[in-house]
């Protein structure tokens, strides 16, 4: 390793002789000889194989390496930081809306600042601080959601007016700002260094980095990786980390069982000028300028800036056609509107001179968000791509999750929202990339709006009812691929147009969902919840309820027909899935998840059931369409259409039955609504779908019967409390932190995943509690919309943010969910947080940088419940479903 | 005062038409795709006219441009009149007598031609019975000279010319009952026209001329570049054949009034055309057609008015020269249009602006800064422009309009000048004649793959 070391050494050390320039202009004959003859051979075998030599794999290997894995070897098919890390702009910018990528940004900024100290290289870090731009009160409304979120993080970072931004940097026209947010402590550094110090770092903690070396594919077996072949020879490995960027894609589908990783490239383009007559500052801040699409940093005396156009274009959809990255053709009408805002924003650079145009592939992901974690199919293959042009910010923070995942079994954050289990195969199809990508792109500098949907790729899973309530004015979302219904339309009634109903404020649907909450109070209401995860467990013998009741927490052992809402819990007691699971028969098992379930619930049911043929997982998603009826007419509706009664006495609450609806047998009904509301959930063979539809609307007539969407269940189950999976609850929340403890039968008679953890938080207390949030002084109207994320202050002081919120029709109010940790005032430590502390304190939820009065409830309201609530029958609790 | 681009559109539209061949079973089996055409006056009302038909007892499609001069009724009579002609010296002798049997026998008769009208290009309802007559009196002669050989379309394109310029003048010397008509068939003969018309039959294209309107033709190099080929010759003072065709044609003793101030008799710009009887018929007969004409043509002091050095008449022929064209693969579009546009435009510009139209502009050259010394704000100028030019492509539909969008409104750098457009197009008519000529234009789309497969077959 020894020798290997020098090389990179000797390598590293041309790299910094020259400047930056010439590099990037692709000479590479000048060190065709130092690289050559391989100065080592593979070796036969090692514990992490990862592949890619560019940020996101440097850093994995850095990571690991310092975390004791000592076999680690590093391939790159052609030299290090050589793909986009090379052409990267090297902006570290911690303002991310998103918290967990504002953590690996702020992770990555103090990683680089003293990576030169660390490793000798120069990695260009120079903290220059960045301003983003508002050209409109919405913008700037976006803006300080992020400095609230930055500084509960204790990132310092300010709202300052236009004339404050011209004293920043002289050269900006502030003719057209509202505002802007500053960053003092963003930073510059040159991207390719910084890999390369990261690979030095790890090579001289024993990770081999062999370049021009390319993996062919990766051979598994029986759901294992065991080896990575390449065109110099085979290497067995434990682990294998993709971290090939814009071919990972191709990678993953390389091997006789494909991994699916959805990433496509696009060009990218930045402009690159000589020096301005009178140099511009190193230390200048970098300048965002989203509604311009720009982004302005200095760069050896002149300027780089990019963006992200409206009309991006795609590449290499039908794969890779060359080995490194060459420079991509310039195209200078397509960089037009760009260059147009660059000049607007900053006149005086009309007589700069242009150095280049710089064409980059970067990749991008189906929903903004970088791809992390292992394969749902091929244990110890991981994932590490789909940076979405932020790969110099995230890539010291991502890269010590993935470490952190391979070494302890999951990083020390929730990375769920990175997670590449949140996507299936559907994400895989190389149209579908396509086009979403060329969406995502541009979205990178649009606005976002509470409840954005994405707009290409849709109406690829739909309900067989899709039709019928498409033509009753339904609106659309879209989760996991699956179309569901936001909210119906009235006939003739007019909303506004896609673009003009983004807001902060009051949305134009605000009274539509009214209605349909109070119908779903007063009457009864039918939504189409057919997206969500449907699993079969069965076995021959006991194997099914064995295995469940280790895996879930509450009993499973119940009487066949009745229905139990648990978590799935990991080790650590942590909710890896909330979900409701019907007792079918002694030996069989109905299990309903979050839509986005589908992936991570398998592979988890899938990694922890023993590999026994009497035991079947069976996933039965496609096969139901789900109808939720709503309502205290629900039961009305349903007794007459079934000839059988449903009262409580007879259809108890968390109950389910086979039973037929209309003409159609074989419905599985379940008392149960997902919102603490009466009602029922049918279960329909999708083949019956339209004809039990179409009964129950008929029926339904004469006692007001309508159609609702998500809104109305989701205003209806946050006003009561309800926490949902991949929202509220995640798998740093156990079910104690949220008041679900009566879920969790700790006394079941046998031991379940998570239990100890649950144990010693019974007795100790807990250090974060679910609590929600009556907004007091709050004007639905006039005043900005909560939406999540927003931090809680308790007695001034900051405690947590919010995971969800929704106005609620009954109470009238804005209610927020959310948790509330106990901070010692003096160290900063994490105490106790007892009902007390919740109680006895003073709460306000900023909003953009406004605080609301809010009152902290631990219970919800008892008076919302329109049936009395018995101690065990209730499903107080319960679902996710979002 | 200035006009919206939407104002600019709507006059810039007004007059445009486009045509394509259908399609059969998904294949074009003819050599033309289809065409567009348009029309700006400067004249008002407008003096030029253009007419599009496909011949239903022959195969081929006829197109034509046509000038007017000294009024419209020439024009608009030569537009109405002139493709039938062309049709009949067309058909086969069996087919005349079939047509001739019919009319005679009161069946009815097979459609000759299928018009491709804009609805602003009308036809006369009240002369057609006599414009009919005229023609079955041509057709009657042609079975009777029945000459048993198949046509030739150069001799039927000429002959077609100089019969209708005959009737038309036999019309007017012959006068009718109808004082309307009377007045009309006057008109049309003391007015002038030039005529430019293409026939495509399959890989043979003819453009027979008469007069300085032009035809032109778009040939894709194979480097993607455009360039102009000529397919007809201006007769006019520029033109020295022409010149010397017209001198040879009188005694030496003219030669020095025969053409003045580059017109013919110091008058008349085009060398050759339809009507203008004052340029053909003798003296005494104008006197006596003028004299025993209505009053209104009396009154008028243009036809009473003999033109200076008038000995040898006539001075002027329909006669169209014809050029024999077969396509190419290469040759992607026929242009044809009146001087109202070759005035302002240069053939190879012309050419560029249509080939880059009908492609899809994509062949606009990437820019590449290379070595050179390229600031941020010569950059962004050069795009802009580059924009302009591609977002006024995308605002036309019709390949005739963006050609007339840059004849009125290029600058000097070759580029679409709003600014410019709008004043060019908001004169008032009694100035717009002198900034500019009436513009007509036809732009015929050629199938390549029809034409190389016409090409393998032979």
């Amino acid at each position: 390793a020894a020798g290997m070391f020098l090389r990179l050494l000797s390598d590293i050390q041309w790299r910094a002789a020259h400047p930056k320039w010439r590099r990037m202009t692709g000479s590479q004959r000048s060190t065709s000889t130092t690289a050559e003859p391989h100065p080592l051979s593979l070796p036969a075998q090692a514990q992490v194989v990862i592949c890619g030599g560019g940020i996101m794999g440097t850093s994995v290997a850095y990571h690991l390496s310092k975390m004791g894995f000592k076999d680690i070897v590093l391939l790159e098919q052609g030299r290090l930081a050589a793909g986009t890390t090379r052409f990267c702009a090297g902006v570290v910018s911690t303002a991310r809306p998103v918290s967990i990528e504002l953590k690996m940004a702020h992770y990555s900024n103090k990683l680089y600042q003293q990576l030169e100290q660390e490793t000798g290289v120069q990695t260009g870090y120079m903290k220059t601080g960045s301003i983003s731009l508002a050209q409109t009160q919405d913008r700037l409304i976006s803006l300080k959601r992020i400095a609230s979120s930055l500084n509960v993080m204790g990132i310092p970072c300010e709202i300052i007016s236009p004339k404050k931004v011209s004293q920043l940097h002289p050269l900006i026209n502030i003719h057209d700002l509202v505002g802007a947010m500053y960053v003092p402590e963003d930073a510059l550094v040159s991207s390719a260094n910084v890999s390369l110090a990261l690979a030095t770092a790890a090579s001289r903690n024993g990770v081999q980095i062999h370049e021009r070396t390319s993996v062919s594919h990766v051979t598994i077996q029986k759901g294992r990786v065991t080896g990575v072949e390449t065109d110099r020879g085979r290497i067995q490995c434990e682990y294998f980390v993709n971290c090939a960027g814009q071919w990972a894609y191709e990678l993953g589908h390389s091997g006789e069982e494909p991994v699916h990783i959805p990433v496509h490239a696009c060009e990218h383009f930045y402009l690159l000028t000589h020096p301005l007559q009178e140099p511009l500052s190193s230390s200048l801040p970098t300048i965002v300028d989203p509604d311009g699409r720009i982004y302005i940093r200095n760069w050896q005396g002149g300027i780089l800036s990019g963006g992200f156009e409206k009309n991006p274009k795609p590449l290499f959809t039908e794969g890779r056609n060359q080995l490194e990255i060459q420079n991509l053709q310039e195209d200078w009408d397509h960089f037009g509107p760009l260059l147009s805002a660059l000049l607007r924003r900053m006149p005086g650079l009309e007589a700069l001179q242009i150095m280049q145009l710089v064409n980059c592939p970067e990749s991008f992901t189906p929903d903004m968000r970088c791809i992390m974690g292992e394969s749902p199919t091929a244990r110890g293959y991981f994932v590490l791509a789909g940076m979405n042009s932020a790969g110099i910010s995230y890539g010291g923070g991502a890269g010590k999750y993935l470490a952190e995942w391979i070494v302890n079994g999951y990083p020390s954050e929730n990375v769920w929202p990175l997670d590449l289990k949140r996507f299936g195969t559907l994400q895989s199809s190389r149209t579908f990339l396509r086009h979403r990508v060329m969406e995502v792109m541009p979205l990178m500098y649009d606005l976002k709006v509470p409840r954005w949907d994405f707009q290409t790729g849709r109406q690829l899973r739909t309900s067989p009812l899709y039709d019928r309530l498409d033509a009753q004015g339904a609106r659309w979302m879209e989760k996991h691929g699956f179309e569901r219904v936001k909210y119906f339309v009235p006939p003739g009634s007019d909303l506004l147009d896609l673009d003009h109903s983004k807001t902060f404020y009051k949305p134009d649907w605000f009274d539509i969902v009214g209605s349909e909450v109070k119908c779903c109070k007063e009457a009864v209401c039918v939504i189409d919840m057919s997206s969500f995860t449907k699993f079969e467990i069965s076995s021959t013998g006991d194997q099914a309820l064995e295995n469940l009741q280790y895996l879930f927490s509450n009993d499973l052992d119940v009487p066949v027909g009745h229905v139990v809402h648990t978590g799935m819990l990991n080790e650590k007691g942590g909710y890896e899935n909330d979900c409701s699971i019907a007792r079918l028969s002694k030996r069989s098992f109905f299990m309903i998840s979050p839509t986005d379930q589908q992936v991570h619930c398998w592979a988890w049911l899938k990694n922890h059931l023993p590999d026994d043929s009497n035991l079947v997982l069976e996933d039965v998603t496609w096969k139901y369409t789900a109808l939720n009826l709503i309502g205290p007419r629900a039961v009305d509706v349903l007794s007459e259409l079934s000839y059988a009664p449903m009262t409580a006495e007879h259809f108890p609450s968390l109950f389910c039955k086979e039973m037929s609806v209309g003409y159609a047998n074989g419905i599985r009904v379940m008392s149960i609504t997902h919102t603490g509301e009466p009602g029922f959930v049918l279960y329909i063979p999708i083949e019956y779908a339209l004809h039990v539809y179409n009964e129950v609307m008929n029926m339904g007539q004469k006692y007001g019967i309508r159609n609702a969407g998500y809104y109305a269940l989701r205003s209806l189950r946050i006003e009561k409390f309800f926490a949902f999976w991949g929202q509220d609850l995640d798998a740093f929340t156990t079910p104690m932190e949220c008041g679900r403890e009566f879920q969790v039968k700790l006394d079941k008679g046998m031991e379940f995943l998570g239990q100890e953890v649950l144990l010693e938080q019974k007795q100790n207390g807990v250090y974060k509690r679910f609590t929600m949030f009556i907004l007091e002084d709050h004007d639905t109207d006039m005043d900005l919309w909560p939406w999540w994320g927003e931090p809680i202050f308790r007695n001034g002081r900051y405690v947590g943010k919010t995971t969800s919120s929704a106005y609620s029709y009954t109470l009238e109010r804005h209610v927020c969910l959310g948790f509330v940790h106990h901070f010692d005032e003096q160290t900063g430590e994490e105490l106790v947080v007892t009902t007390d502390f919740i109680n006895q304190g003073e709460y306000e939820i900023d909003i953009a940088g406004q605080r609301f009065q809010a009152k902290a409830k631990l219970y919800p309201f008892s008076s919302l419940f329109a049936q009395r609530r018995r101690k065990d029958d209730v499903e107080l609790s319960g679902y996710q479903r979002e | 005062f200035y006009l919206t681009p939407p104002q600019v559109n709507s006059i810039l539209k007004a007059n445009e038409y486009s045509f394509k061949v259908p399609e059969f079973d998904g294949k074009n089996v003819s050599s033309v795709l289809g065409f567009d055409s348009n029309q700006l006056p400067a004249n008002a009302p407008i003096e030029d006219r253009r007419s599009a038909a496909t011949c239903l007892q022959t195969r081929g499609m006829l197109l034509g441009v046509f000038d007017g001069h000294a009024g419209c009724a020439c024009a608009q009579a030569v537009s109405e009149r002139l493709f039938y002609y062309i049709a009949v010296s067309l058909l086969p002798h069996e087919t005349l007598l079939e047509i001739e049997n019919a009319v005679e026998s009161g069946r009815a008769l097979l459609p000759i031609l299928q018009w491709h009208k804009h609805p602003n290009d009308y036809f006369s309802k009240e002369a057609s019975k006599l414009y009919f007559n005229s023609l079955r009196t041509y057709w009657q002669e042609l079975i009777d000279l029945n000459s048993g050989e198949t046509t030739d379309v150069r001799e039927a394109l000429i002959n077609a010319f100089k019969r209708l310029d005959n009737d038309i003048s036999l019309e007017a010397q012959v006068g009718d009952p109808n004082s309307f008509l009377n007045y009309l068939v006057l008109r049309v003969a003391f007015s002038g026209s030039t005529a430019c018309v293409a026939h495509v039959d399959g890989v043979d294209l003819h453009v027979a001329n008469t007069g300085d309107s032009r035809a032109m033709l778009g040939v894709q190099e194979e480097d993607g570049s455009w360039s102009a080929v000529n397919l007809s010759y201006d007769h006019n003072a520029q033109n020295e054949h022409e010149v010397e065709r017209v001198k040879m044609e009188h005694p030496k003793s003219e030669e020095k009034s025969l053409v003045k101030q580059d017109r013919l008799l110091g008058l008349l710009m085009p060398f050759r055309a339809f009507g203008d009887v004052k340029f053909k018929w003798s003296i005494e007969l104008q006197k006596r057609v003028v004299e025993s004409g209505p009053d209104q043509l009396n009154d008028n002091e243009y036809t009473k008015f003999i033109p200076p050095n008038y000995y040898t008449p006539p001075y002027l022929t329909a006669e169209p020269e014809v050029i024999h064209h077969r396509l190419r693969p290469q040759d992607k579009f026929l242009v044809l249009a009146t001087d109202g546009l070759w005035e302002t435009m240069h053939r190879q510009d012309v050419a560029r602006i249509v080939g880059e139209y009908l492609t899809g502009v994509h062949h606009q050259q990437p820019i590449a800064v290379g070595g050179y010394k390229v600031t941020l704000g010569q950059m962004h100028g050069l795009l802009t422009e580059r924009r302009a030019r591609i977002s006024s492509v995308f605002e036309d539909q019709n390949a005739a309009t963006h050609l007339i969008r840059h004849a009125v409104g290029n600058n000097e750098f070759g580029t679409v000048d709003h600014e410019r457009l709008s004043k060019m197009l908001s004169l008032p008519e009694e100035l717009a004649r002198m900034y500019r000529d009436d513009i007509t234009i036809i732009v015929v789309q050629f199938n390549s793959h029809v034409i190389g497969a016409y090409q393998n077959e032979e």
